[in-house]
């Protein structure tokens, strides 16, 4: 476990590295970006602003700093924003955590269900169905399905309230977690929770869409895979009531493949949300990394990175560790 | 036994299963009937696909689309079971009727605890509560002969090896006392040793539960080891019932008389001239189109005009009947005919090491350790001493056979001659050239002259390459001379196979002509030694035979030498000329084949022959029983001294201290014992 941890960390650092030296390779320089033409046609103007941000260093040297840095927690300044990373990722974060937690949520909820009874009634109905939810799921754009769930849902039906987070009439809570339905459910504040959960369907929705095809696809073949296994037939030999072969059986089995791809899918919700955010205009990590990555802000998109980084093997290891639960032939004795 | 009560406990009348397939009808059970008292033990004998399995799975109701009962009646206890609703018969399943398959490895669930897969099958019925059943599991564990059953609960499935399952299978099938066990093949993944205890609790369970038995095998020998009466089925059809004594000893259907003498027996007499097999040709009918008339007339050396009449199932005796027109007057089938010895060829039939005193194939103090991940960071590494000091030499021509229970080193032997493995240590000589650390480039001229023959000849054939690309690229990579098309058509022929099988794909073949295709493809380069590894443990009975005849043919004509792998020793004794006995990676005995199943000089070989079952009962129940205990140990860390001796029913002291060598006895034999002949 503790050698586990220890090359957790290391793969962490190693990407910092990767992205660390490709951010500073590839052309594209935070001069240009940042200031004027004007500003940037005087050298006087230029080599002070280098100076200002540490860009006149050694790459070697500027790295290091950077490591240093990471070892406190401390990311540095913004060179958009002027802020502290840190404050700035603490302002976005919750923002998307809620956004992609509820999406997976949802999508779990919906595909696993789904994903078994396609295989236990298969080529019924519901299988057909599972099988075209997945398909859908996972080759629609999900910028094209957004704008047509913003079009239909808002614009043309208005069942759903419009882009953001809240209503623009609307006060936030009281910043706790950040995260808006926890908040106001803590404050008792339910009008806000309602408003915030309503917001939240629509791009929920969306970003659960793929992750939702996925989850079908995969349960639905696991299930079917253990359903055929032979212990199956014994435990129908045996007696057993066919729910209790289904879910006692066939489910636990059929686990392992899913929550492999769980893990990750969640991971991937968390980092990739930036299409749905930038439709629904919600301020969250997805619309700081676009912006960070167009104004080329070194700190903030090598915190963003090694924040996904460790987020990804962060979600590698606990699906590890979830084996030894899930399947006992993966603990050594 | 129990008197057969006047009711029978399960009546089956005209039983028809047919998978209704998108092609049409697929008819594995077509008309069956037999009944079965209460108590009684039914065998049910027949080759892949004949329907018996189908036959269980139909009484079980245990069909998968798109088979469906369309017709006949099943009646168990005055119920018909084939009309019971879905939570009726769910009621009979396992409560009743109890069912064992044949994958122990398989047939638990591997991510549940055996406690739990033993208690919920108690309690699903309401018979027992938890705490009552979880008390009942460990006692029906201790019965089915599990060592530390309070522990053994408590344990997942892949901590026990095959025979330990399917004695758990056994205690689950037995917990609620059913009226019927249904045994499918049972013992088939299990090695002979495991095989004999199994079946011995078996007929024990039978004897003191008064549990009905019905044992499926495809082994004549099994059936007659526990059970009192025997169905023959063939093609969807029973055809012919009986005791064992008179079935095996009188067969009086030719389908019945083929399977006896196509399986070589370990207590017929050995003639080294002659090697072939009693077979019968061709294959199995198509179960979509059954042949009209009597199904087995195609194959039937017996077969007359009137055949072409379908027979009935007409007594042929005061408890038997036989569906064949031959028989119907109570005659007797004649013996096969002895084929008369080909005129004596030039391999000589028992070569000795004066005739040629330079082997072919030289092994001294050949070790195969493979290394073990370590437990954990600071452990020790672990070996697994697969292959541990073996001497062998083989002689051109002659045919050795490699015996022992699995994990024993047999197929790790093989791989280290043919190179595919590096000895840990000692040496290999092939043809007098030092093997043991040649290189891949230097390997390479000697691969043409020594082949190997799989086991599985569905998982040894690239399935997206036709025969004849199969065929032709050893060719191609040897760089050998001629046309490789004429060479193809020449090597199907020499197989019997016909030369327009070429452009086929594998998956066309049946298993049988598969493994002729293997055995084409080894000869394609013109080797001198073959390596065959478990060649014929795949298949049925008559293809077995089919396939032993065919490698007996192709070595006189090519003068070919065999190391033959098996584990089914009848088969072992009939092929070969000298026999090795290995047991964890060493060598216990080796001997003549007549010598050593005449006179066994190692207690593990007596026990191995002792555990062989014979397909007749009276001589089964005369046999001399050797008991051999519990399973073979981990060959991570063997027994001191001899590594038998934990087993050994005349261990003593000394063989604990002291390792046994592997010694001359009489007359060519060696045997690594401190007490050779003593058992």
């Amino acid at each position: 476990m503790a050698s586990r941890l220890v090359t957790a960390c290391i793969m962490v650092v190693l990407a910092s590295f990767v992205v660390f030296l490709i951010a500073n390779t590839v052309p594209g320089d935070p001069v240009l970006a940042q200031l004027g033409d004007l500003a940037a046609a005087n050298p006087a103007v230029v080599a002070a602003f280098r100076h200002r941000w540490g860009l006149d260093l050694p790459l070697w040297e500027r790295y290091w700093i950077f490591l240093e840095g990471l070892t406190r927690g401390d990311f540095g300044e913004s060179i958009a924003s002027h802020r502290p990373v840190m404050q700035d990722i603490a302002e976005y974060g919750p923002a998307t955590v809620e956004l992609a937690s509820v999406a997976f949520v949802l999508s779990l909820a919906l595909g696993l269900p789904l994903g078994i009874l396609a295989a236990v009634r298969r080529d019924s109905w519901i299988d057909n169905l599972a099988r075209m939810i997945s398909l859908v799921g996972v080759s629609a754009p999900t910028f094209w399905l957004a704008f047509v769930m913003l079009a239909v849902f808002y614009g043309a039906l208005d069942w759903a309230p419009g882009p953001g987070r809240l209503d623009v009439a609307a006060f936030p809570p009281e910043r706790l977690t950040g995260l808006l339905l926890l908040d106001t459910a803590w404050l008792g504040d339910w009008a806000t929770f309602r408003d915030a959960a309503a917001h939240l369907v629509l791009p929920a929705v969306v970003l659960a869409s793929s992750t939702l095809g996925l989850i079908t696809r995969t349960t639905r073949a696991a299930m079917l895979d253990a359903l055929s296994q032979d212990y199956v037939r014994v435990a129908r030999a045996k007696g057993l009531l066919a729910r209790t072969i289904v879910t006692g059986h066939a489910l636990p089995n059929a686990m392992l493949p899913v929550v492999t791809l769980g893990g990750l899918a969640y991971a991937n919700l968390l980092a990739g949300a930036v299409m749905t955010e930038t439709v629904f205009s919600w301020p969250g990590l997805g619309r700081y990394t676009f912006r960070s990555a167009v104004a080329i802000d070194f700190p903030a998109i090598m915190a963003i990175t090694v924040i996904v980084a460790a987020l990804f093997v962060l979600v590698n290891l606990l699906v590890d560790m979830s084996y030894a639960l899930l399947d006992p032939r993966t603990v050594k004795t | 036994m129990p008197e057969p009560a006047e009711h029978p406990l399960l009546a089956v009348r005209d039983l028809r299963t047919w998978f209704l397939a998108d092609s049409g009808p697929i008819r594995a059970v077509d008309g069956v009937s037999f009944t079965l008292h209460a108590g009684e033990t039914l065998g049910i004998v027949g080759e892949s696909g004949s329907g018996k399995s189908v036959l269980a799975k139909s009484i079980m109701r245990l069909l998968d689309e798109p088979a469906r009962i369309v017709g006949g009646d099943i009646m168990f206890r005055g119920r018909h079971l084939n009309q019971l609703g879905d939570a009726e018969i769910r009621q009979i399943r396992g409560r009743e009727i109890a069912m064992v398959f044949q994958d122990p490895m398989t047939s638990l669930n591997p991510v549940l605890r055996i406690a739990r897969q033993l208690v919920e099958a108690m309690t699903a019925h309401g018979r027992f509560t938890v705490a009552a059943a979880r008390k009942r599991s460990i006692d029906l564990l201790r019965r089915m002969g599990v060592a530390a059953p309070d522990r053994a609960v408590r344990a997942y499935p892949h901590h026990f090896s095959g025979g330990m399952r399917q004695r758990v299978m056994l205690a689950m099938g037995f917990s609620n006392e059913p009226a019927l066990l249904i045994a499918d093949e049972p013992t088939t993944a299990l090695d002979v040793t495991i095989q004999a205890q199994i079946l011995d609790l078996l007929r024990d369970l039978n004897a003191s539960l008064g549990t009905a038995v019905i044992l499926i095998s495809h082994d004549l020998g099994v059936i007659a080891n526990v059970c009192s009466r025997v169905l023959v089925m063939y093609a969807g059809e029973v055809v012919e019932e009986g005791a064992p004594e008179d079935l095996l000893s009188d067969p009086r259907h030719p389908y019945t008389w083929a399977l006896l003498h196509a399986a070589p027996r370990i207590d017929a007499p050995l003639d080294a001239s002659e090697r072939r097999l009693a077979t019968i040709e061709g294959q199995p009918p198509d179960p979509r189109a059954w042949p009209a008339g009597c199904r087995f007339r195609a194959r039937c050396p017996f077969a007359e005009a009137r055949c072409a009449e379908p027979p009935p199932l007409s007594a042929t005796g005061p408890t038997r009947a036989a569906r064949c027109w031959i028989t119907q007057d109570g005659s007797s089938l004649p013996p096969p005919p002895r084929r008369t010895a080909a005129p004596a060829a030039a391999a000589p039939s028992a070569p000795s090491a004066a005739d040629s005193p330079v082997p072919m194939l030289r092994l001294a103090g050949v070790t195969k350790h493979f290394a073990l991940a370590r437990e954990s960071l600071f452990a020790p590494p672990r070996m697994l001493r697969a292959v541990d000091g073996v001497d062998l030499d083989v002689f051109k021509g002659e045919t050795v056979g490699l015996v022992g229970e699995s994990g024993c080193g047999k197929s790790t032997l093989a791989r280290l001659i043919a190179r595919l493995h590096a000895p840990t240590s000692g040496t290999i000589a092939f043809d007098g050239q030092d093997i043991t650390t040649a290189s891949i480039a230097e390997m390479r001229p000697l691969r043409r002259r020594m082949q190997m023959i799989f086991q599985d000849p569905f998982a040894s054939l690239n399935p997206r390459m036709t025969v004849g690309d199969i065929l032709a690229g050893p060719i191609a990579l040897h760089g050998l001379a001629g046309d490789p098309a004429l060479r193809v058509a020449e090597l199907l022929d020499l197989v019997g196979l016909a030369p327009a099988h070429a452009a086929r794909y594998p998956h066309e073949f049946s298993g049988g002509q598969r493994q002729r295709i293997s055995i084409a493809r080894a000869l394609a380069v013109g080797p001198e030694l073959i390596l065959a590894d478990e060649p014929v443990s795949a298949l049925d009975v008559n293809i077995q035979a089919q396939i032993i005849n065919l490698m007996v043919d192709l070595q006189e004509r090519l003068g070919l030498t065999y190391l033959f792998i098996a584990h089914d020793l009848a088969v072992v004794r009939h092929v070969c000329d000298r026999i090795v006995v290995l047991y964890l990676g060493r060598v216990m005995e080796i001997a003549r084949a007549g010598d050593l199943f005449a006179r066994p000089l190692h207690p593990y070989t007596a026990a191995l022959i002792a555990a062989a079952p014979v397909p007749d009962p009276r001589i089964e129940r005369s046999r001399r029983r050797v008991p051999m205990l519990g399973e073979p140990p981990s060959a991570i860390a063997p027994p001191s001294g001899c590594r038998f001796r934990t087993r050994c029913p005349i261990a003593a002291p000394l063989c604990a201290a002291e390792v046994p060598l592997l010694r001359p006895g009489a007359d060519g034999q060696f045997v690594a014992c401190h007490f050779p002949g003593a058992l």
